[in-house]
């Protein structure tokens, strides 16, 4: 029994989580006393210490900090012989682990959790929706679930899945036997379910969870109730999660490719990745830092956002936007890996222009930190700043095109396989495409002016998110389900869950273009009259969205418990995790490989892109361009 | 192919038009914002059905049929010709809408003749106040609800007692926040008589969604007439 709260794990953890209250009472009451504030025993500033402490002591309670701790205490450390690789039951996914295929699944099996929490929450908005007037819920709850939609969407299902499938299959696809830092990797993953739990649990605060959207503006968010402080410290967690996984992947790419791995020869998902993860490395402190303003406004009556005393309630939305328009890249530039490599692997061609398609994310990387004012057309800030922001918004869709015209342009002449992954990347090329006009248009000031705060924003954002990622995730996880489980999925099942979802998908945020226009603000839990007809259409299809999701739960759960065995390599793809097993072996490759070509070179007589000898044996060949000579392996 | 791409365009443009998107025109600078989004909708409707033209086409002509199985498509690295085509064409398009689009900015926000109105707007959880400034002699007239005379250039000067709202009348197209601290301003000259919903935009609390009030667009003889039993009621009171 002992031993068991002094092992690393889940007991200990919670264990430590009861420290952490008992800390936070240690040192909340004497410091209230000191001070002489009445009462001494606030039950908000304990809260917000043990908001602050019990992630901490959980961390270490659950062991993601013992090998740091016995090297700094000088004891002995536990050699690293990987022997914790690997997951030999479904236990092995609650305990801290260090293999980035177990932290890979971890990441992405905990994110669709979330999905469905907040898709979950989504219907709620849409039951509440479906009639003007008030039927379940009260407006404080309506905005509540609203904003933890959002948040929970955003911070624990978009970002992380897509670190979640990067994860297992970027060293994979470079050649390397694990990520750079695999403790700073399981400590990054532990951190999600923290925030995400932290962000659920503010329903259970007094006074309601937070409800002033997921932007949380100021001053609104610094006079909330307490369950604001939930968001404004889960933030942080999800955040600096993100920081270490996008620094965990930068140091991976630069530094364990294969031999013969030149950044010409990386396949797009890497190359999207590598430019995500600097826009997370560079953007994600600065929400961290519009949070913390937040936090010390709220907890400890600063006045960064009071007027009155001297704050400046503009400043709190550049600096939030610095770091949330460069977050609808990172959002986006992983997706545009994953459709990269599906297209070319179903659609049996090399990608059209694959320098330009690299080129490109680093110019969206760019451009991306220059366009963040136009979230603020309408704010009341200066108004010379909107005309640079306008043209800068606009330009940011060159790349955009770039891309999506060499995505046509791969399927031109190809022999498409029409299977679920590639209807999905299909999809999104498809939908995609209308969030990137209303995107421009909402670059054109004149018209943002009008549509700014309208249902026209919902339908463009999830345009974006659900068309637009939630379309790549899902091709991304069809394309590597038989890798990640040695399994493979329904097809037909799969299929279902496509069609249900775009077709629904479609029927609930088109409408919302038209109803934003004609005047219906978001984030109201009642409208005029004039607006029923369609919002009751626009719930009846969001109810088949959140069904089509079943089908998809159901499809992943029943596939991986008794699906066929898939083969190694079930797409004929070239690129390196298609090389090994499937799943793949504990420490990935036997011998590591070397890469002697271009990762998409389908329809180019025995074009290899890497192969198993050591390197003296292994010929080169041209990345692109001239037809290489090797033979397959 | 390329005549069946251009009639789909042509259809899917003329289909977008004929959309009723915007609420009526209530004021001189929506009809320069609906017009200016009937240009956008000409600039990018046919690219949107161009790119689902491509999709569909692909899907049909070049799916895989039996036998297929492992046939792998022509290697095709790219084309630099087409790459430049498609990267100054949409970059061209994009500086010129732009451009327009400044214009229509410059236009809606044009200081007019020198007989412009100025209305206080004064936002609070959960209402708007209206003040209309004395202008010499009098006193002040305040008012829940917003009365603008037809046809009479008016700017807003918007605050906030609290936190951030949105000032909004859907029919006049224009908005803004309004925010603690800062006086932010703009313009409408409504044109047309009528009552319209004053909403606010921006999330402000528990009251957000009901935070409305009536704008009365009315004839000017109507209107001094108000504005005559305000400024009686006004003296009454004091």
């Amino acid at each position: 029994m002992v031993a068991r709260f002094r092992a690393p794990g889940l007991q200990r953890g919670g264990l430590f989580v009861l420290l952490s209250i008992a800390f936070s009472y240690a040192i909340v009451v004497p410091v209230r006393a000191l001070y002489g504030f009445d009462p001494v025993l606030d039950g908000d500033a304990v809260t917000i210490v043990a908001l602050l402490a019990a992630p901490m002591f959980f961390f270490v309670g659950i062991g993601a900090f013992d090998y740091w701790f016995y090297w700094a205490a000088g004891r002995p450390t536990r050699p690293e012989d990987h022997s914790s690789h690997g997951a030999h039951s479904w236990r092995d996914y609650f305990r801290v682990n260090t293999d980035h295929k177990v932290i890979g699944i971890q990441y992405v099996v905990t994110s669709f959790f979330f999905l469905l929490v907040g898709g979950l929450l989504a219907m709620l908005v849409r039951a509440e929706l479906a009639q003007p007037g008030m039927q379940f819920v009260d407006p404080d709850t309506y905005n509540g679930l609203f904003s933890v939609h959002a948040s929970i969407l955003i911070f624990l299902f978009i970002i992380p899945v897509f670190a979640g499938l990067a994860n297992f299959v970027l060293p994979l696809m470079i050649g390397a036997p694990d990520m750079a830092f695999p403790r700073l990797n399981a400590l990054s993953y532990w951190m999600l379910p923290v925030a995400g739990l932290m962000m659920l649990a503010s329903f259970l605060a007094p006074g309601g969870s937070f409800a002033t959207g997921w932007t949380a503006y100021a001053p609104l968010s610094t006079e909330a109730p307490l369950g604001q402080l939930f968001f404004t410290i889960g933030v942080q967690f999800a955040g600096a999660s993100s920081v270490a996984t996008a620094l965990n992947f930068l140091v991976t790419i630069i530094t364990m490719r294969a031999p013969g791995m030149s950044f010409w020869r990386m396949p797009l998902l890497v190359w999207a990745n590598f430019s995500t993860s600097l826009l997370v490395v560079i953007a994600t402190p600065f929400v961290a830092a519009s949070q913390f303003f937040v936090l010390l406004d709220r907890a400890l009556g600063f006045n960064f956002f009071q007027p009155a005393n001297g704050g400046d309630v503009l400043m709190y939305q550049h600096v939030f936007w610095f770091y949330s328009h460069p977050a609808v890249y990172i959002m986006m530039l992983p997706g545009f890996g994953i459709i990269s490599e599906v297209l070319s692997v179903k659609a049996r061609k090399p990608i059209f222009g694959y320098r330009m398609m690299a080129f490109s994310l680093l110019a969206i990387v760019v451009l991306g930190f220059t366009v963040w004012a136009h979230h603020m057309f309408v704010s009341g800030m200066q108004n010379w700043v909107r005309i640079p922001m306008m043209v800068t918004t606009a330009i940011i869709a060159v790349p955009t095109g770039i891309k999506i015209f060499s995505w046509l342009a791969t399927l031109w002449r190809g022999v498409l396989r029409l299977d679920t992954a590639m209807l999905f990347a299909l999809g999104f090329l498809t939908m995609f495409v209308l969030g990137g006009i209303s995107g421009v248009m909402l670059a054109i000031i004149p018209i943002t002016i009008h549509v700014s705060d309208t249902y026209f924003i919902v339908a463009h954002i999830h345009y974006v998110l659900f068309g637009g990622s939630l379309f790549t995730i899902f091709a991304g996880v069809y394309y590597w389900f038989p890798k990640m489980t040695g399994r493979m999925y329904d097809e037909t099942l799969g299929k279902v869950h496509f069609w249900m979802t775009f077709i629904g998908f479609n029927l609930t945020f088109g409408p919302m273009h038209l109803i934003g226009i004609q005047g219906m603000p978001r984030r109201v839990s009642d409208y005029a009259e004039q607006f029923a007809g369609w919002n009751l259409f626009i719930s009846l299809a969001s109810f088949m969205v959140g069904l089509s999701t079943l089908v998809f739960v159901y499809n992943m759960v029943s596939s991986w418990r008794g699906g066929p065995r898939a083969e190694a390599n079930p797409w004929r793809a070239l690129t390196l995790e298609w090389q090994v097993s499937s799943p793949p072996p504990i420490f990935n490759f036997d011998t590591v490989p070397t890469v002697v070509g271009g990762p998409y070179e389908y329809g180019v007589p025995g074009a290899v892109h890497g192969v198993f000898k050591a390197p003296g044996e292994a010929r080169p060949a041209p990345a692109g361009g001239s037809v290489a000579t090797t033979t397959r392996e | 192919m390329l005549a069946l791409g251009v009639v789909a365009s042509v259809i899917g443009t003329l289909l977008a038009l004929a959309v009723d998107w915007f609420p009526e025109q209530a004021s001189s600078q929506a009809k320069e914002i609906d017009d200016l989004y009937d240009l956008l909708l000409i600039a990018s409707v046919p690219i949107f059905v161009l790119v689902q033209a491509v999709v569909l086409y692909c899907v049909w002509k070049f799916r895989q049929r039996p036998g297929d199985e492992l046939k792998d498509g022509p290697p095709i690295h790219g084309n630099t010709r087409v790459e430049v085509v498609w990267t100054v064409l949409p970059a061209l398009l994009l500086f010129g809408l732009c451009t327009y689009a400044y214009i229509v900015l410059e236009d809606i926000e044009r200081k007019p003749s020198p007989n412009e109105m100025v209305v206080k707007v004064t936002g609070e959880q959960f209402t708007w106040t209206f003040e209309y400034p004395a202008g010499g002699q009098g006193k002040a007239v305040r008012s829940n609800q917003l009365y603008v005379p037809q046809g009479q250039p008016v700017e807003f000067q918007i605050r906030s007692k609290d936190v951030i709202h949105d000032f909004w009348v859907p029919q006049f197209r224009m908005k803004i926040d309004a925010v603690p601290g800062i006086t932010t301003k703009y313009r409408v000259t409504p044109t047309r008589a009528g009552r319209y919903d004053v909403v606010c935009a921006e999330l402000c609390g528990l009251g957000h969604a009901t935070m409305r009030q009536t704008a009365h667009v009315l004839t000017r003889p109507r209107f001094d007439r108000w504005m005559a039993d305000q400024k009686a009621a006004a003296a009454r009171q004091s």
